[in-house]
């Protein structure tokens, strides 16, 4: 692996060019590296390893026990790649990505573009906003932000800490603290009680699945040692006098329960970072299984764009274990199409790993059942800011989407949702199902935000940079 | 406020840092993002809004909901969860918008 | 058969809300009948100035029709906020058009000298200002910053909350708003009145108004009318909010009361392809940090670009239509500065019955004749 530290390190093109270096972006540029392709991964964060395998090889923990094998596992993926041939640029922001295969990226301040033959895109997954009332409190956070912590500086949240939500993830930052020796305050458990019956009919492919036992030795950790609340039906943080917050909760018809804490920690399940593919044109669809949008595409990860494949949970949420295989999936597939290999050989290699993948998949849609948060949980509280960049409320949204809004992109018209710098990325989901429920219809037909470059910010300086024609100079400047 | 594992602070492993927050002196280690070790130190807002003025925190620590943006060596709205802590940094809150060309 | 009305507006845009809002005042049961979310509408892309200072070069009327509107903002703005309870953040201090050189200064004032001396230009107070007179209004401006065209008349507003003020006053004077129907025909009905198809869909109504921007092309000839409109795309970017730093508007640079700085704003013949490309971003780019060097370290948070409905001569079209009484056309590519006129002077005329003589200069028939003297 070559590390690259800035931009004027940049090849000006790449047969690949990688976007995200977690378990899919690794796999699919070691993979499309070893059939001889000259591969850039770029990625934001500072070392390898994604959200799920953050900070893999420079966490400051030593104790194996605190983040779990699974975790470790990725010290593995990791390891190919920086012997691969691939070039790395850590640090760098993807802000731009259009149909002609011309990526902006950023280091430091400075920009640059860079084309690729091939795009593979591995964005990975967002935590689902959590839009309930004083979800913008400080001291409340997301469970991924207090794992983050853990992984990349050994960082446990001190005091009374409570965890509300539902989802795996919960489940395991709980099992994670517990292990540490911090284990948390208590558990409230939003998962909606009807979920079990939803679910049970995909019970038959978890029990053949891996994640069956995992997960049960995670819950039965997390039992013994935290004091879960369930059924809760109803969920407000309000700035508490003598700690960080108060949370005040239901249980069905019970009446309200407050709950003193120092920090709380929301998590309702995770969905695909769609922003770099929406801004470069790829076609979302509605996935009612899982609640989000997601890029469309097909088995080897190509998305409605010539060239432009997107992969791992950056397309459809199935986990670390299957974003590495589906990422390797995306690096043959370049391989193949970039004249490496023919259709049969890709297909050759191809066998196995699909096959372990139908192994992962057996047990998802269990846990896509269980896990679904409840319609309530995702349509944004009266009173929480659903857009938390440019404060609009849960309210606003009822108000403006009865003056007949049809979708998400005029509602941003007219309430500056999704227009901050977040771009959607805190708010979208929760804006298209408050207006699909105002309309009576599905967030299908409802549609997603239309995003555009740059995905992140970037200076006006650093647009200024990027190269133009004289033809571009004229259409400004008529005078 | 967030607090360092034993095995995590042992200086004989790690390296200490050395910034300001606010004007005061403030340390924290190799591998923390400003954001990191912000918490670290008991401070979980770290601006204000631009739109209303109300108190936020860090909320993913992934670089997506931008509520932990801070003033870094004197350039406003930085990402503090995707910048690493460096020796010398001067770092202050967000107070609202950001000034011109700072 | 569906709802029947007095007046069915085709677009829900800018003009056409403006004239809704109009109509419903004046006691008409109005429709709005608009596309679905995702669409060609200018009136999401636009740049929110209140403008005068460049506009009429070849037709003189359009400068004092776009001045009449300018009069009647203050009070348009007054009831928007009376009865929408928003503040469409209307601000007219006079606006100036940047030089970042001699060359383009003189250019500029050249044009506008050329501007004013048209026979029947209405007078216009404009003022050419070199860098020191500049300096005193904007402070950070770059070193390139040669001087400024200046005229008192111009402001800008905020846009997107007039679009939703509008949207709000139509419904409370009872306007019904009706997205998801895209108008595929409209015939007319041997009693007088139309009906307005689209799929399964149907509404009937005496009067109806083409203000559908680029769709009017389409739509104009089924009524007898004519709207020879073409797609001309601007890009535009906004930046991060920072605190306020600019007093006055300039005609491709402007801080909104929210303070997002938007830099604008291109011109080029795309079709309707709505994407945004590096090179021209970055020409405003460019341009907008020569102008104030300072900005070039703002963060840019958002680009778009959107779809200019153009005429041949880039004026708007007023028109109702013969062959189909009741039939009338509005389009332009100021849905925000002439918002004012086609609320409080455009939509009561049509109320009335028909266009004033005041609006013959806008009548397309000046396609077809050869350009007088």
């Amino acid at each position: 692996m070559t590390r690259l530290e800035q931009v004027s390190d940049l090849q000006p093109s790449y047969d690949v060019v990688v976007v995200g270096a977690g378990p899919a972006g690794m796999a699919a540029a070691t993979e499309a590296a070893a059939h001889g392709l000259e591969v850039l991964l770029v990625d934001e964060a500072v070392s390898p390893g994604g959200q799920i395998f953050r900070a893999i090889t420079q966490t400051p923990l030593r104790n194996r026990e605190v983040l779990g094998e699974d975790y470790w596992r990725g010290r593995a993926a990791a390891d190919s790649l920086l012997a691969s041939g691939v070039h790395y640029l850590p640090g760098a922001t993807v802000w731009h990505l259009d149909a002609g295969l011309q990526f902006g990226l950023s280091v430091g301040g400075r920009a640059a573009a860079v084309t690729a033959r091939r795009a593979v895109l591995a964005t990975g997954a967002l935590e689902r906003p959590f839009p309930v009332k004083g979800w913008t409190l400080p001291g409340v956070m997301s469970a991924g932000a207090a794992q983050t912590l853990l992984k990349a500086s050994g960082m446990v949240p001190q005091g009374r800490v409570v965890l509300a939500g539902t989802g795996p993830l919960l489940w395991l930052l709980a099992s994670q603290l517990v292990a540490a020796g911090h284990p948390p305050t208590a558990i409230l458990d939003t998962t909606p009680t009807g979920n079990w019956r939803h679910a049970v009919r995909a019970f038959p492919g978890f029990l053949r699945s891996p994640y069956l036992a995992k997960g049960l030795r995670l819950l039965m950790r997390v039992r013994r040692a935290v004091r879960v609340v369930p059924g809760v039906t109803e969920l407000a943080i309000e700035p508490g006098a003598s700690c960080a917050a108060e949370l005040v909760f239901h249980r069905g018809m019970r009446p309200a329960e407050r709950m003193a804490a120092d920090h709380v920690l929301l998590h309702q399940g995770v969905t695909p970072n769609v922003n770099l593919a929406n801004a470069a044109g790829c076609a979302l669809e509605w996935s009612e299984l899982q609640a989000c949008f997601r890029p469309r595409s097909d088995a080897w990860g190509r998305s409605s764009i010539e060239g432009i494949a997107i992969t791992g949970d950056g397309s459809r949420i199935a986990g670390a274990e299957i974003a590495a295989l589906r990422g390797q999936l995306a690096g043959l597939d370049a391989a193949c199409e970039l004249g490496r290999m023919d259709a049969e050989a890709r297909d050759k290699l191809a066998a196995p790993i699909r096959a372990r993948i139908a192994t992962y998949d057996r047990g998802r849609e269990f846990l896509d059942r269980l896990y679904r948060p409840s319609d309530h949980f995702r349509l944004p509280h009266d009173e929480a800011l659903a857009c938390r960049c440019e404060e609009v409320t849960g309210r606003q949204l009822r108000e403006v989407a009865a003056l007949g809004v049809p979708g998400p992109n005029q509602m941003k018209s007219m309430l500056r949702c999704g227009m901050g710098p977040c771009q959607g990325r805190l708010c979208g989901l929760t804006v298209v199902e408050a207006v699909a429920a105002a309309r009576g219809v599905s967030p299908a037909d409802v549609g997603y935000y239309r995003l555009r470059s740059p995905v992140k910010p970037i200076t006006v300086a650093e647009i200024a940079s990027m190269p133009r024609k004289a033809s571009d100079e004229k259409a400004v400047l008529r005078v | 406020m967030f607090q360092r594992l034993p095995e995590a602070c042992d200086s004989a492993s790690r390296t200490s840092i050395h910034f300001t927050l606010d004007g005061l002196p403030a340390e924290g280690f190799a591998g923390d993002t400003v954001a990191a070790a912000l918490l670290a130190l008991g401070r979980d807002t770290c601006r204000q809004t631009a739109v209303s003025g109300s108190p936020r925190g860090p909320y993913c620590m992934m670089g997506v909901c931008f509520d932990c943006l801070v003033v870094i060596d004197g350039v406003g709205n930085r990402q503090g969860c995707l910048v690493p802590l460096r020796e010398g940094m001067v770092v202050e809150t967000q107070a609202g918008k950001r000034e011109i060309g700072r | 058969m569906g709802e029947s009305y007095d007046a069915a507006i085709l677009g829900g845009g800018l003009v056409g809300t403006a004239i809704g809002l109009g109509l419903a005042g004046q006691g008409l049961r109005t429709a709005i009948l608009d596309e679905g979310d995702v669409a060609h509408r200018a009136s999401r892309g636009n740049f929110a100035l209140v403008w005068v200072q460049s506009k009429g070069m070849g037709m003189p009327r359009y400068s004092s029709w776009t001045r009449e509107s300018v009069r009647l903002w203050p009070g348009f703005a007054a009831s928007l906020r009376e009865e929408a309870g928003i503040d469409v953040s209307l601000h007219q201090p006079g606006g100036f058009t940047l030089a970042l050189s001699e060359g383009e200064l003189e250019r500029r004032a050249a044009n506008m000298a050329r501007l004013v001396m048209q026979p029947g230009f209405e007078h216009l107070d404009y003022e050419v200002w070199d860098r020191a007179q500049l300096r005193q209004v904007f402070p950070e401006i770059g070193p390139e910053v040669a001087g400024a065209i200046y005229c008192p008349l111009d402001g800008h507003v905020n846009s997107l909350r007039l679009f939703r003020a509008q949207h709000i006053v139509f419904a409370r004077r009872g306007g019904a708003y009706l997205p998801n129907f895209p108008a595929q025909d409209i015939t007319q009905l041997p009693g007088g009145g139309f009906r307005i198809l689209s799929g399964d869909r149907s509404i009937e109504a005496e009067r109806v108004i083409l203000a559908a921007g680029i769709g009017n092309a389409r739509l104009a000839p089924m009524v007898g009318l004519g709207a020879p409109v073409r797609p001309l795309r601007g890009q535009a970017l906004v930046t991060e909010k920072i605190a306020p730093f600019l007093s006055h508007p300039i005609v491709t640079l402007r801080q909104t009361d929210e303070g997002g700085v938007m830099i604008g704003d291109s011109q080029e013949e795309a079709g309707f392809d709505e994407s945004t490309g590096l090179g021209i971003l970055g020409a405003m780019a460019d341009r907008a940090a020569r102008m104030f060097p300072k900005l070039g370290q703002a963060n840019i948070v958002r680009t778009w670009s959107a779809l200019r409905v153009m005429t041949k001569d880039g004026f708007p079209i007023y028109q109702q239509s013969d062959a189909a009484p009741g039939a009338f056309l509005a389009t332009c590519h100021s849905g925000v500065t002439l918002a004012a006129v086609h609320a409080l002077t455009v939509a009561p005329m049509i109320a009335a019955g028909g266009l004033t003589d005041a609006l013959d200069a806008f009548h397309p028939r000046r396609f077809h004749v050869p350009a007088a003297s």
